[in-house]
């Protein structure tokens, strides 16, 4: 392709808007693996199957339920994130005593079977999820037709990654959970449960994995292997934005959407490994990450 | 931080001459096993095996005796596949200096993923080396020698040292055994060496060592450079043999698959990852035709031995026979 | 006295040698159905193949005439490895005859090879790359079905001489994709067209947004889709979103199938134009099994690449029961020799490069008015007859062909 400097405008905004679509879903992933990480210090490897999950059941609410997109908003969060607290209760709990690199192998092999039964049971060419009724239709930007649908997810996003930070930094629950990891006997001390403390954030992360998959359903396809290849990318987006940060991850989550759109439009070879050169080059320059803590 | 003696025996060196004497005992059961095998079995599933167990003992020796999960290892076992099967089919080398080609390749692809990813630890460390391994995965993806999605087809096997020809099946089976073989081997001098004991002293108190004034960084890479080149000797082999180099062998799934036959096969014992391997590569076998079960099944025994079974098969073994396998 | 004896010995091993030669390798013709059970081909071939090579075999009669054959299938998933090791331990290990199918031309290469070192049988009806019949081209392999220049020739033609001539190329980034952009850019270049640009996309892509995109920023009134199955349908279905019919460029699909029109439905797909070789409702005979198919695979009907299975299973079992036995190399001259004859492409005839000769088909898809049923999806527009249709034979390079 064209690596001239004078791009059409038309090409460089549809490939920055895209970009910046591909962004939002980064950001809620990653913000998800940062609360669990940075709260938990458990690397959840689940988070892509978990993603897969929160689409599946948005596509079980459509066609076995006739329930459409909206209440699948709302119940797949819920849903996979029980079955997340069910996960933690049942198996993350016993590895806390452990070097963490054991929740990393377990949840591991739970994303391996989840994706396994799935592939099973569905093939793994997408299932089609219809784009609801009220976000069809697009609007013409003159540079490219934005379908509603993309542009709600960008804002949709942008609010549940503010309003997870907001909760996180600003309010009483989200400074007993900070506490909680940095001194959680000190914590018990004052009568906070904290084992429980711990299973709630957990299913709250894997509740935004499960919403960032019912984003997904209408645009990317139901799909098995759907959070597979994701969640590597995401890895690399937490390692870049700092291991325990919220913010960062919702600041590199978009900016690296917007870059690997850039990427595409210069030089559309690279724009799949430009995300694991910048990973190389911030671990040179600042190995706690862009907005991480030095550990 | 945990180190990993608190989660796993640490592997004794040989003090007696008993531990010794069992160890060799092993070894020669293990030998006489893949010796006799082949007439029985058939001889492509074998080789499949041993070298899927040589890159587990290349792996082994980065988690086990040095304490770093790497979870990027397919990055070499895939690299040098593809520098082998070019080197082989359109450069028309013999086997025995593509095969060294490619593990040539793997080294230095270790030394640079190496020097990135020691500076961190733990977690981080494997986080770093699986996204530095997917970069690697979408270069090959994207490079016009590799062929993308198609792969390098029709390598051919060529004449070993221009006297044994690998097209007949038995004589290509004996060759992969002998480069099986000295890989371990290398390994187990490697590990039962200076070398091997200073590697000891960082894993289990780094501190300690750097004050007595070993640079322990250097040590550490080293021995991953040496387990990259192991696992890239692995790679090269087994392009020869499948006469193929394609995308499933840099994609990460492949180093979790490694790190499945290890953990099962028992973290930082000798043999442990050799059973592993083999187990493994007969479980996919077996399973082939019901699909997406390997997957599923695949998860099952990680969980499993995460959970309850941290040993492997052959460090409960060990434990029980009070030996050091 | 001893030496007699050796001398009748030798002779009666020679002899037993020569006429185990003329037999049927353990008894057994095994067939196996190697393709994608469960990616994004696994609709337009899958089981559905399987079912076709059962039908085949039934027809046949193969009992009938004391023949013992058997049909295994396994899933290659797409990926080269998978099926060329499939292929090997089948060939090795498992004592099979002949592998039909496989979708996915890497895949096919892999299998071409191997199937041409163990001197088996392979009848292509899945992957299209034409150099099979080409630079790949084999004593072992008959490509059946269709190929990537019989669709450029078809499709590629139809809608250059229609005024689409220029192009944007929205290509499946592997064998398959890279022949089939290759072989149209040829004929629209031929044809006074132009080719203003390309695209890559990876395999099982489910976002086509940023490839669309770069598509409708380069203005070419055509964008062809150089790939297949679920890439196509996802393309087709986005491209809409985006607007793209609107903009005033025209999607040209350069290979459908009939499963990807009904999962697109005909609202979405209608006017859609391509090339096949076989429509269940041409006529009394292909209706006849078209039906019966359709009960045997949960109410699919079959696409074209199931047709090609079961013609060229039938085919294969004929020239098996001519020469009385299964060595694949002179089973496949044998069918080289013999012309064709099936309800399902009629008559026809395989070249000495493997390539199987019919007339090829350009078919429209109907607007929902015009549909009387939900698999009654194509009208027809024009037939190529089979001379005019596939890539002359002194023009593929193979070294099978005497220039």
């Amino acid at each position: 392709m064209s690596s001239v400097f004078g791009i059409p405008p038309q090409a460089l905004f549809g490939q920055l808007l895209i970009g910046l679509i591909n962004g939002s879903f980064y950001a809620i992933l990653s913000l998800g693996l940062a609360v669990i990480f940075g709260l938990l210090n458990i690397i959840n490897f689940t988070h892509g199957a978990q993603y897969m999950m929160g689409a599946f059941v948005a596509w079980f609410l459509l066609q076995y339920a006739g329930l459409g997109y909206w209440w699948a908003l709302l119940v797949a969060p819920l849903a996979v994130g029980l079955l997340g607290v069910a996960l933690e209760r049942t198996m993350l709990q016993r590895l806390y005593k452990l070097d963490h690199l054991y929740g990393l192998l377990l949840t591991f092999g739970l994303a391996l079977i989840i994706q396994g039964l799935f592939r099973n049971e569905f093939g793994s060419s997408g299932l089609p999820y219809r784009i609801p009724d009220a976000l069809t239709g697009g609007r013409n930007l003159g540079f490219m037709v934005l379908p509603n649908y993309r542009a709600w997810v960008i804002v949709f996003s942008l609010l549940v990654c503010l309003g997870t930070w907001w909760v996180i930094e600003r309010t009483r629950l989200g400074a007993y959970l900070r506490a909680a990891t940095e001194n959680p006997t000190l914590v018990r001390a004052f009568g906070i449960n904290v084992p429980r403390m711990i299973t709630l954030t957990y299913g709250f992360g894997v509740a935004l994995a499960a919403l960032a998959g019912v984003l997904a359903a209408p645009i990317y396809q139901v799909n098995p292997l759907m959070g597979a290849d994701l969640i590597i990318v995401v890895f690399a987006v937490v390692v870049i934005g700092g291991m325990g940060s919220i913010m960062g991850s919702i600041v590199t989550g978009f900016g690296v959407g917007v870059i690997e759109g850039l990427t595409k439009v210069f030089y559309p070879e690279a724009s799949n490994t430009v995300i694991f050169v910048i990973m190389a080059l911030v671990l040179l320059v600042k190995p706690a990450g862009l907005f991480g803590r030095a550990q | 931080m945990a180190t990993v003696d608190e989660y796993v025996e640490a592997p004794a060196l040989p003090a007696t001459s008993a531990t010794l004497r069992h160890q060799y005992a092993a070894f020669a059961v293990m030998v006489a096993f893949f010796v006799l095998a082949p007439f029985v079995v058939y001889p492509v599933f074998l080789m499949k095996a041993l070298c899927f167990a040589l890159f587990a003992c290349a792996f082994n020796l980065l988690i086990g005796y040095v304490g770093l999960l790497s979870f990027g290892h397919a990055a070499f076992l895939g690299a040098a596949g593809y520098v082998t099967a070019h080197a082989a089919k359109v450069w028309g080398w013999p086997p025995e200096l593509a095969i060294l080609g490619g593990t040539a390749a793997a080294a230095a692809l270790g030394l640079a993923v190496g020097a990135l990813a020691i500076r961190r630890q733990g977690i981080y460390f494997a986080m770093i080396t699986l996204a530095l391994a997917q970069m690697i995965y979408f270069f090959c993806l994207q490079a016009p020698f590799t062929h993308g999605e198609d792969g390098i087809q029709a390598v051919p096997r060529g004449t070993l040292l221009a006297l044994f020809d690998l097209r007949r099946t038995m004589t290509l089976y004996f060759v992969v055994l002998a480069i099986f073989v000295g890989g371990f081997l290398l390994i187990y001098r490697a590990i039962h060496s200076p070398f091997g004991q200073i590697l000891k002293a960082i894993r289990e108190n780094e501190p300690r060592a750097v004050s007595l004034g070993y640079k322990a960084d250097q040590y550490k890479l080293i021995a991953f450079v040496l387990s990259a080149l192991l696992s890239g000797l692995a790679g090269g082999t087994k392009a020869i043999v499948f006469q193929l180099a394609s995308l499933t062998d840099v994609h990460w799934t492949m180093s979790g698959e490694v790190v499945l036959m290890t953990l099962l096969g028992g973290l930082g014992t000798v043999f442990g990852p050799v059973a592993g391997a083999f187990i493994v590569v007969a479980l996919e076998n077996y399973l082939a035709q019901l699909g997406a079960w390997v997957t599923v099944v695949q998860g099952v025994i990680f969980v499993l031995c995460v959970l309850t079974f941290r040993r492997g098969i052959v460090g409960e073994l060990a434990r029980v026979l009070k030996k050091s396998l | 006295m001893i030496f007699s004896r050796l001398v009748a010995l030798a002779l009666a091993v020679a002899l037993a040698a020569g006429v185990a030669e003329a037999q049927i390798s353990d008894g057994i013709i095994k067939i196996g159905v190697l393709n994608d059970q469960s990616s994004l081909y696994a609709d337009l071939t899958g089981q559905g193949s399987v079912v076709a090579a059962r039908m085949a075999v039934e027809d046949f009669g193969a009992t009938a005439k004391g023949m013992k054959v058997e049909v295994i299938f396994a899933d290659h998933q797409n990926k080269a490895d998978v099926g060329a090791n499939i292929a090997r331990q089948w060939y090795e290990s498992d004592k099979v005859d002949v592998i039909v199918d496989t979708p996915n031309s890497a895949v096919a290469l892999a299998v071409n090879q191997i199937t041409r070192d163990k001197g088996k049988a392979f009848l292509v009806s899945g992957a299209a790359t034409s150099d099979l019949t080409g630079k790949a081209c084999s004593p072992n392999t008959i490509h059946w079905t269709y190929d990537t220049w019989a669709l450029a020739n078809g499709t590629g033609n139809a809608i250059v001489k229609t005024g689409g001539d220029t192009w944007f190329f929205l290509t499946a980034d592997y064998a398959f994709g890279h022949a089939l952009e290759r072989d149209t850019e040829a004929v629209v270049v031929k044809n006074g067209g132009k080719v203003v640009g390309k695209v890559r996309h990876p395999l099982n892509t489910s976002d086509f947004s940023s490839f669309l995109l770069q598509a409708q920023a380069s203005k070419a009134k055509i964008i062809g889709l150089a790939n297949a199955g679920g890439d196509t349908t996802n393309a087709i279905k986005q491209a809409a979103e985006f607007g793209i019919a609107k903009g005033g460029q025209n999607l040209a699909g350069l290979l459908v199938f009939l499963t990807d029109v009904h999962g697109l439905g005909l609202p979405t797909a209608q006017g859609l134009i391509f090339t096949e070789s076989f429509y269940w409702d041409m006529n009394d005979k292909t209706r006849a099994w078209g039906k019966k198919f359709a009960e045997r695979d949960r109410g699919i009907h079959p696409t074209m690449i199931h047709a090609g299975v079961y013609a060229a299973v039938l085919h294969y079992l004929k020239a098996v029961d001519a020469l009385k036995t299964d060595d694949g190399t002179k089973v496949i001259a044998k069918m080289k020799e013999t012309p064709t004859d099936d309800p399902l492409f009629g008559k026809g005839t395989i070249r000495a490069d493997g390539r199987k000769i019919h007339d090829m088909y350009l078919f429209e898809v109907k607007k929902p008015a015009e549909s009387k049923g939900p698999w009654d999806l194509y009208k027809l527009r024009a037939t190529i007859p089979a001379a005019q249709a596939f890539r002359p034979l002194d023009q593929g390079d193979c070294p099978l062909v005497k220039k």
